[in-house]
């Protein structure tokens, strides 16, 4: 028998590793540097690490060097530039925002420790010893690590074991919050329950999936597609059921039930971290697993993804419209975002000569709009505060325009760019959707887009109503930010009207590298 | 390398927006005046560029691979709604010397909002690329937002927002026929393109056509109100202030007359003559009704909106029966109207700003104490109405007489219209202005037009009595535009042109 020499590519996946390396250096330091040094330390581990990975990114881009690699395991091509490139980029955003101190007097978004029970001495104790849980910093690498597997996973063992990586820090993540503790920890077991099913779902969908095709591979289950020995049966309903597992993660109707919950009881800024970087990872191997193992069938998922498009859109904007609590309002927004997007991963269109409209290069730059907007909008939501903490109550934020007009003229702007008003990144990724979907042949689903395009604006404008245009609410305030928190803003905001106005040398970049290799 | 004048013309405005958004405090005035005028001037270069034949049209590359270019271009009918725009903005700013502060809202904000406005709109009347125009078509949306939302009556916020529904819902219509363009340019042309030059050309199956057409035809309604989707309208104005009333109606409506005759007639011809007699009715609904609801109003601000309502009916059955007259009748209409507007809402708001009322009944016998005012309000009102002398009367009796030689039975009813403006208008003039002085009058009303108000309506009459008298200088820019628009569409003239003797 002849057993093939493992082959790694180290250099190709030098981005990935680098983060692995600093998340494992974030726990060294847990244990080695002193209390006093660590948040500063974890913070250089985090900012080293994402920019080494990104450095090795860009090296590999420059020499055009694309592949499967690690063996069948992961693939190297354009799509997966991209979405390594985001996820990098949205993950030091959201990161910096975690170490911000200045607005909460001296202390982290953090529970001061996340293992005593709430209201008992010993949480009194470690709040008075200025206890600090900056485990969070490697818990958010090891997820983002996970992450960039996902998307790149091209076969089902790797995406999953990637799945798992990326959602049990997560999970963690999110009971830690240091304010309304008990509702952060309720979020964490809701999440934890519900994820746990969902991957149960996922799992049970691959068995079927191999049953059918028997191999793990995705190329491999392509080919099984096209020239079929079996009936179907198998293949369709291990389909569903991955669609289960993935469809949770994205936050699609009707699986997303724990989305406004998670996103309310989690730190703000790993709200933001998983509103945008979980919603990337999760569309990019969805993408990827319907294009490449299932691109031969897809007259039988597009159908059933449209119809998830259409309630997950309308659903999401429609329970945006009645909430009153600005972060519920946000996981809403979210949840219809993942609506819109499901709507050019539908038409499955490839650009060609004629037109350059690309499925994929569309999600990629409606991604990228929704991250620089949501980075932006979650930072400002960690801003503004009453004496007990982050102000959640949308009737707080009447007449904030009237206090920090440059703070709410900022989040004003990711509001437009959520409703899709020209001149910000969020309608170009709009007509790009549209354009990608009508191509594929499906107008009337860009119609109903339309329609929920319309409701959607009225939620986000609403926001910008009650802060320009109404009575200042008393005892809320902009709370002053130190540049953890500025940064986000200014590149959320920044990127948000450059790409409106000047989207044409990314979607270049991104239409080039639509293309997933096998 | 040439100078790209139309992307300056578009500039200079915006750079003043941006500039006031330094702390400049009270010389914000005269900073934005400053670069308004600076406009103006650029606008009649343009406009003396233009005639004299030196090419302006521009073309750089935006989104390449989609066929969006920033294509920039210059007709007649783009020609008379830019010099339109770059004349009523320095009068407005003018009016609104004295626009006091709410808050936040400063004169400093409403001067850069107003210099952002002009920017906008004037690159949505140059645009010379659909997915550039759109872009530009909503993003006026957002100033004129803040315009009404942050400066006039108390109900403010909800008119805005009452405006911006209304206008979103249209254009996201109007975004499906931009896509839905891109896509068939594509199929058709053999690559994507968004040039009005390239999709001229483009022959679409009859059914897409119409289809398309109606995306662009839904938004254009709604922006150029015309019953039932103008109840938006009466609103806004009635809450913002007199000159954001000005913009609004003399010039941002006018993209919806703009946009039908360039895009929904120059690029789906087939499908306009397919809906023109849905058209006909709906303008005639519009201009019976516009006149009625006029008559009603108690409001004088309300009472304006909707005597445009009505005109904006004339506009639309000059464009939809098909005549070269009518058509040039129905742009030039587009111009006469914004200035007979800009002068009723101004003097009106001249009025509202000494009595701190708009209501009809508050006032009475004011051509007594402020006889000046009173007679600008005249000029004004007999402007709306069309009298003979006026440009309107012109631009009214051009599109009649396209619309008799095409149906008589719907210039008969159009006639209609002219009789009840009469009503509407003198009935106006009469409760405000003549009677006996009553006391809140003399109350209110101490002094007649200062100086900067005189400056303010002058302007705008002489504008008026101009191209009442000699109508030929704005005619002689138009017709070139309606001559080509009717040959796009195909439908010959039925008799000869009425207009000729008028000219």
């Amino acid at each position: 028998m002849n057993i093939a020499t493992p082959t790694f590519e180290w250099m190709q996946l030098a981005p990935v590793l680098t983060v692995l390396v600093a998340a494992c250096l974030g726990v060294v330091i847990e244990a080695v540097v002193p209390r006093a040094l660590r948040l500063m330390s974890q913070l250089v581990a985090v900012g080293l690490g994402i920019l080494i990975a990104i450095g090795f990114l860009f090296l590999n881009y420059a020499s055009h060097s694309v592949g499967i690699l690690a063996m069948g395991a992961v693939a190297l091509d354009g799509p997966t530039y991209l979405m390594w490139a985001s996820l990098l980029i949205f993950g030091l955003l959201s990161m910096m925002v975690f170490a911000e101190r200045t607005l909460n007097n001296g202390a982290t978004a953090f529970a001061a420790s996340a293992a005593s029970v709430p209201g008992t001495p010993g949480e009194a104790e470690a709040v008075a010893a200025k206890q600090e849980h900056t485990e969070v910093f490697p818990l958010a690498l090891f997820s983002l690590s996970g992450m960039m597997v996902f998307v790149a996973a091209t076969d089902l063992i790797t995406a999953f074991v990637a799945l798992e990586v990326m959602s049990l820090p997560l999970y963690l993540l999110s009971g830690m919050a240091r304010r309304r503790r008990l509702l952060s920890q309720e979020a964490a077991l809701k999440y934890f329950l519900l994820g746990s099913l969902s991957s149960a779902f996922f799992l049970f969908g691959m068995a079927l999936i191999y049953g059918y095709a028997g191999s793990f591979d995705f190329v491999a289950i392509d080919k099984a597609v096209l020239a079929p020995t079996y009936g179907n049966g198998l293949l369709l309903t291990g389909m569903g059921l991955m669609a289960v597992g993935l469809l949770f993660k994205i936050g699609a109707v009707p699986f997303h039930n724990w989305v406004p919950d998670v996103y309310v009881g989690a730190p703000t800024p790993v709200t933001s971290f998983m509103a945008i970087c979980t919603k990337l990872a999760a569309v990019g191997a969805t993408a990827r697993f319907f294009f490449v193992a299932l691109g031969a069938e897809r007259w039988s998922w597009q159908p059933m993804l449209a119809a998830i498009a259409v309630i997950t859109m309308l659903l999401g904007v429609v329970l945006a419209l009645t909430q009153t609590d600005i972060k519920r309002l946000l996981a809403y927004s979210s949840v219809s975002h993942a609506g819109f997007i499901l709507v050019a991963l539908v038409g499955a269109t490839v650009a060609t000569a004629n037109s350059a409209s690309s499925s994929v290069a569309a999600i990629i730059f409606y991604l990228l709009a929704y991250g620089f907007a949501t980075a932006a909008a979650f930072a400002v939501v960690t801003m503004v505060r009453d004496s007990a903490g982050e102000m959640h109550d949308i009737s707080g934020w009447a007449g904030l325009g009237r206090k920090n007009p440059v703070i709410a003229a900022a989040f004003a702007l990711a509001m437009l760019s959520f409703a899709g008003i020209p001149l910000t990144a969020g309608f170009i990724g709009k007509w790009e959707v549209f354009a990608a979907a009508w191509e594929g042949g499906y107008a009337w689903l860009v119609v109903v887009a339309v329609v929920a395009s319309l409701i959607a604006a009225y939620v986000y404008l609403k926001v910008v109503v009650l802060m320009f245009f109404s009575e200042a609410a008393e005892g809320v305030e902009v709370a002053k930010a130190s540049p953890l928190t500025l940064v986000p803003i200014v590149v959320g905001t920044v990127a948000t009207v450059y790409l409106g106005i000047f989207p044409g040398p990314l979607m270049d970049v991104v239409t080039a590298a639509s293309i997933f290799i096998r | 390398m040439t100078v790209p004048w139309l992307t300056l013309l578009g500039l200079v405005p915006l750079i003043g927006a941006v500039a006031l958004l330094l702390p400049v405090k009270e010389l914000a005035r005269y900073l934005g005046m400053f670069f308004a005028l600076l406009t103006a001037v650029v606008g009649v270069a343009v406009a003396v560029m233009h005639l004299g034949g030196v090419p302006l049209a521009e073309k750089v590359a935006w989104l390449p691979s989609f066929g969006a270019w920033w294509a920039l271009g210059l007709d007649g009918m783009g020609l008379v709604m830019v010099l339109l725009t770059v004349v009523l903005v320095p009068v407005v700013l003018l009016a609104e010397w004295k626009i006091p502060s709410l808050g936040r809202w400063t004169p400093q904000v409403f001067v850069a909002l107003v210099l952002a406005l002009e920017s906008l709109s004037i690159y949505t009347f140059l645009a010379a690329d659909v997915l550039l125009f759109y872009l530009f078509f909503e993003a006026t949306l957002v100033p004129m937002y803040f315009l009404i939302g942050g400066f006039g009556g108390p109900k403010r916020a909800h008119a805005a927002m009452k405006f911006l529904l209304f206008s979103l819902a249209g254009g996201l219509v109007m975004l499906v026929s931009v896509v839905g363009l891109y896509v068939a340019s594509g199929k058709h042309l053999g690559t994507s393109s968004y040039l009005i030059a390239d999709l001229i050309q483009l022959q679409l199956p009859t059914d897409i056509g119409r289809w398309l057409m109606l995306g662009f035809l839904v938004a254009f309604i709604v922006k150029a109100p015309m019953v039932p989707v103008h109840t938006w309208l009466p609103s806004a104005t009635e809450q913002a202030t007199p000159g954001t009333s000005v913009l609004l109606v003399g010039i941002l409506d006018k993209i919806g007359t703009f946009g039908m005759i360039k895009f929904c007639l120059g690029l789906f011809p087939e499908a306009s003559q397919w809906v023109a007699p849905v058209m006909v009715v709906l303008a005639l609904v519009s201009i019976i009704y516009g006149a009625i609801a006029a008559i009603g109003s108690s409001d004088l601000l309300r009472l304006i909106a909707y005597t445009s309502v009505s005109h904006f009916g004339f506009m639309v059955l000059g464009i939809y029966t098909f005549t070269t007259v009518g058509m040039s009748g129905s742009i030039f209409y587009m111009v006469n109207h914004g200035f007979s507007t800009a002068a009723l809402f101004l003097v009106v708001g001249m009025m509202i700003s000494r009595r701190g009322s708009s209501k009809i009944a508050d006032f009475g016998g004011v051509q007594k104490v402020a006889p000046v005012l009173s007679g600008f309000l005249l000029l004004a009102g007999l402007s709306g109405l069309a009298l003979p002398g006026m440009s309107s009367f012109v631009s009214e009796f051009m599109v009649m007489a396209g619309a008799w030689s095409r149906v008589p039975w719907v210039a008969a009813i159009a006639a209609l219209g002219t009789v009840l403006a009469a009503v509407y208008i003198l009935l106006m003039y009469q409760r405000t202005m003549t009677g006996p002085v009553t006391e809140v009058t003399a109350k209110h009303f101490t002094n007649d037009l200062g100086m900067r108000e005189k400056w303010v309506a002058a302007p705008l009459v002489a504008v008026i009595l101009l191209l009442g008298f000699i109508p030929g200088l704005a005619l002689k820019v138009i017709e070139p535009t309606a001559q080509q628009t009717m040959s796009v569409v195909g439908i010959a003239d039925p008799v000869a042109p009425l207009g000729e003797e008028g000219k």
